[in-house]
């Protein structure tokens, strides 16, 4: 565990140091032009001349002014530190202390990242539970009837060479000209990218028995339900949770793009979309920070609950 | 209703028809594998044509088949521009660059014992996360053209190509690698005639999920902005304008192009790896 954590952790500060150090050349024409405009002297030409000269030039040829794009306040890109502050005020600071947080109003304020994060988080669950859920039962039809093994398995994998995204818009404005909206269009997306890992999974863990073991079995004379019950699914629960994580990661994703196409108010695909446009970079990267801990958050709930499961099912620790 | 009654007994005919293929006495044969699913596939358009029709959906929520193969035609041209600039500029370019860039760190991710330990994890993380998001920040950086496209996909594809890649070159076994050492091969030797080779499955398993993930970074990056050329525009504009067989002819232009890029890749690794057990018949 240790020998682990140094090198992750020095990696992780590897890359803050390089995203902290690129902030200020990325940002330094908009910092230049702000100062010229405020009166001082600038050197590296025009403003003009600047837009071709290259960024790094431009920071040595103007020391002092530059550090300036660690503060700015659009910036093309925001260092860390602006990331973090836009992350605690969205979050703890907006809830606690704002009168629209939950401490005053009683519910979660819609300024705060909790409030978008717990949208997208339901839909994303809800499609996962749908995903699972049709992905197992492909996968248990797929295994016992030689038809659909044929047929429809060379579909699943097509289905997925489609980029179901392009799906999405469209999903969204039809469900909603039939009367469906709010949750449910997204977690169907977010249960079409989650289906197909659990399907090749669930096909590969339903078929992990040995042939010994699937003879023992005929011998006792158990029927095909029987067999699936007491042997195919207990086998295949490796199986499972490595595709449960590589679904729940898919189901973030569709319920994020889900909320691109129309426009949504809630969300963090919402918070991007909205960012972009007014050019509130902090503001999208404190949504995508986010979401990568949310992704993060729940892949790892799920390893926990594998670890657990198995080792109740008494797999070699 | 006749028209649903006709879909159904379609279904129920192309069932039969399947069940006794795939249990009858040429079930193994490759012309079986191949019909099969297109058996499926074309029993599953005739019930669509028909549900549509019997059930009188609107066109402007589900186009019969017959609508979106009309719609394909009649923008033929539209849609091979569309291509070129989503597909061939924006995630071919992305993609190559992209796997290279990986492959390139991967080999240097092997190398280098505390790059791997801090490296993979990070990268393991990265690989699961919302990539996409990272989509409305890059069309900011780079514009609205193509190479903003290419730079969404080269970030997708990077860290699963990565971590594909860095398991591919330890996938040698340690029997392998003291053999090169005995024979006094050098790293840049071992790493050409061993650890290489050894890893082309796992580069090949990561180049096949990357192609899926090079189209879904294109199309994605163009809602965020893109000229009036490309597929992610043409489909977010038709379904503002309920031109839904339009929309579904987008969709099968990508459909298309990513099982034939799926398809170019799966056969460059059959002819790389012949010698993988999962190659052999």
């Amino acid at each position: 565990m240790r020998g682990k954590v140094l090198p992750v952790l020095a990696v992780v500060a590897a890359i803050l140091l390089a995203w902290t150090l690129a902030a200020i050349p990325m940002n330094i024409r908009e910092v230049l032009s702000q100062a010229e405009r405020e009166g001082a002297t600038v050197q590296g030409g025009t403003a003009i001349e600047r837009r071709d000269a290259s960024a790094l030039g431009l920071v040595l040829a103007n020391p002092s002014l530059a550090l300036a794009g660690w503060s700015q306040e659009r910036p093309r890109l925001p260092s860390p530190h602006q990331v973090a502050i836009e992350l605690w005020d969205s979050t703890i600071a907006e809830e606690a202390f704002s009168r629209r947080g939950i401490v005053q109003s009683g519910e979660f304020s819609k300024k705060s990242l909790i409030y978008h994060g717990g949208v997208t988080l339901s839909a994303t669950l809800l499609g996962f539970a749908f995903g699972t859920a049709l992905g197992i039962l492909l996968a248990v039809g797929i295994v016992h009837s030689r038809t659909m093994d044929l047929s429809v398995m060379p579909w699943a994998v097509v289905s997925q060479t489609i980029p179901i995204i392009a799906l999405a818009p469209m999903i969204i404005v039809v469900l909603y000209s039939v009367g469906v909206q709010g949750i449910i269009p997204k977690a169907i997306i977010s249960a079409y990218l989650s289906f197909f890992p659990v399907v090749v999974g669930m096909v590969k863990g339903l078929r992990s028995p040995e042939p010994s073991q699937l003879d023992l079995l005929r011998t006792y004379g158990a029927s095909a339900a029987q067999t699936l019950w007491t042997l195919r699914l207990p086998a295949s629960v490796p199986y499972l949770f490595a595709s449960l994580k590589i679904a729940m990661a898919a189901s973030l994703v569709g319920a994020i793009v889900g909320e691109l196409p129309t426009g949504a108010v809630a969300g963090l695909g919402a918070r991007m979309l909205a960012g972009s446009y007014y050019g509130q970079t902090v503001q999208i990267w404190a949504a995508l920070l986010t979401a990568a801990f949310l992704a993060a958050g729940i892949v790892g709930l799920i390893g926990v609950a594998e670890r657990r499961v198995l080792a109740r099912m008494g797999a070699p620790a | 209703m006749t028209l649903v009654l006709l879909a159904l007994a379609t279904w129920a005919a192309g069932w039969a028809l399947a069940s006794r293929l795939a249990n009858g006495p040429g079930a193994g044969t490759r012309a079986v594998r191949l019909g099969l699913p297109l058996l499926f596939g074309g029993t599953a358009l005739v019930m669509w044509e028909l549900l549509v029709r019997g059930l009188d959906v609107p066109r402007a929520i589900l186009p019969p088949p017959s609508a979106i193969a009309l719609a394909f035609g009649q923008n033929l041209g539209t849609l091979w521009a569309d291509t070129v600039q989503t597909i061939l500029k924006g995630a071919l370019t992305g993609y190559a660059l992209g796997c290279a860039a990986a492959v390139l760190t991967a080999i240097l991710v092997d190398r280098v014992d505390v790059l791997r330990r801090g490296l993979l994890p990070v990268g393991t993380v990265m690989a699961a996360l919302p990539i996409v998001g990272i989509a409305p920040i890059l069309v900011m950086w780079f514009g609205f053209g193509w190479q903003s496209k290419a730079a969404v996909v080269f970030v997708m594809v990077f860290f699963p190509m990565l971590v594909n890649a860095v398991a591919g070159l330890r996938d040698a076994t340690a029997m392998q690698r003291d053999l090169m050492r005995t024979w006094g091969a050098s790293p840049r030797q071992a790493l050409m005639a061993l650890k290489l080779p050894a890893a082309m499955p796992f580069i090949f398993n990561g180049l096949k999920i990357c192609s899926t993930l090079a189209l879904i970074g294109a199309i994605v990056a163009e809602f965020f902005g893109s000229p009036t050329v490309g597929l992610g525009f043409r489909i977010s504009t038709s379904v503002g304008a309920l031109a839904l067989d339009v929309v579904w002819a987008a969709i099968v232009v990508s459909a298309l192009a990513g099982t034939i890029f799926y398809g170019i890749v799966a056969l460059i690794e059959r002819g790389v790896t012949f010698w993988h057990p999962s190659q052999r018949p």
